[in-house]
């Protein structure tokens, strides 16, 4: 694969349930017709439904979305971690509606030359994206459902990234 | 007209997901704002929260952002995605 921009279909948003073999089978840096291979190094990173958060015994959790502005800032994400480090390309796929402990909620994969750039880009866009993209998470126990709140140590962990200079982290 | 949208914790707490309001020339982010609290309860308190982010055609912006007729205003609460 050539360096270019990463094209807006690499951001995308679904309710249906996040195939993580065939993500990971699809996010392959050559189509068997290269003749050059600058990839050496892909990383991927799953979020998971945990079954416990705020509350001990989260049994689901459901996520709203701001469609058109989700995937304008998730397709941002991926051009600045493009600007920030080489990489031949670059996926981010959220899931949205009700989901049960277990189930995938975010999957991230960045290629790259190089294996550190390849870690802090796939950090980069995680934590960006939990800071910047108009998801909201509201969790359900056996009697009650409550909406999640934003986490200062998510806020911390983008400022740091606005701070670092060099592309890396302090 | 400005197309207003609501999400997440304070859609629920407003009982609506958007309306329409009447744009006039000059208008800011801020008499916006001003102009829909001035409804009343539960207007007045819910759009008074501190940490409110709002976005102006889908990207997030401050209150002194000048609206044109037809934006697209959101107001919703801190992102809690991933």
């Amino acid at each position: 694969m050539k360096q270019g921009n990463i094209p807006p279909q690499r951001a995308r948003v679904q309710s249906s349930p996040l195939d993580l073999q065939g993500m990971l089978q699809h996010f392959q840096p050559y189509d068997g017709q290269s003749d050059e291979y600058p990839t050496g190094a892909i990383v991927s990173f799953s979020g998971l439904v945990r079954d416990f958060n705020e509350r001990p015994e989260v049994t689901a959790l459901t996520l709203e979305h701001y469609p058109g502005m989700t995937e304008k800032v998730l397709h941002q994400l991926l051009l600045e971690a493009q600007t920030r480090w080489q990489l031949q390309d670059a996926l981010v796929v959220h899931r949205v509606g009700r989901m049960l402990p277990g189930d995938i909620i975010v999957f991230v994969a960045v290629a790259s030359s190089h294996r550190k750039d390849a870690f802090a880009a796939c950090e980069y866009i995680m934590d960006m994206l939990k800071t910047r993209a108009p998801f909201w998470k509201k969790e359900e126990t056996d009697n009650d459902s409550y909406w999640v709140d934003a986490r200062e140590s998510d806020a911390e962990a983008a400022a740091a990234w606005l701070k670092a200079h060099d592309g890396h982290r302090q | 007209m400005i197309k207003v949208l609501f999400f997440a914790r304070l859609r629920e707490e407003l009982g609506i997901d958007g309306l329409q309001w009447p744009w006039q020339a000059g208008m800011t982010l801020a008499e916006l704002l001003s102009q829909l609290q001035g409804q009343g309860e539960p207007w007045a308190s819910c759009l008074a929260q501190p940490n409110l982010l709002t976005a102006v055609n889908q990207a997030i912006v401050d209150s002194q952002e000048l609206l044109a007729d037809g934006d697209e205003v959101a107001f919703f609460p801190p992102v809690t995605g991933g």
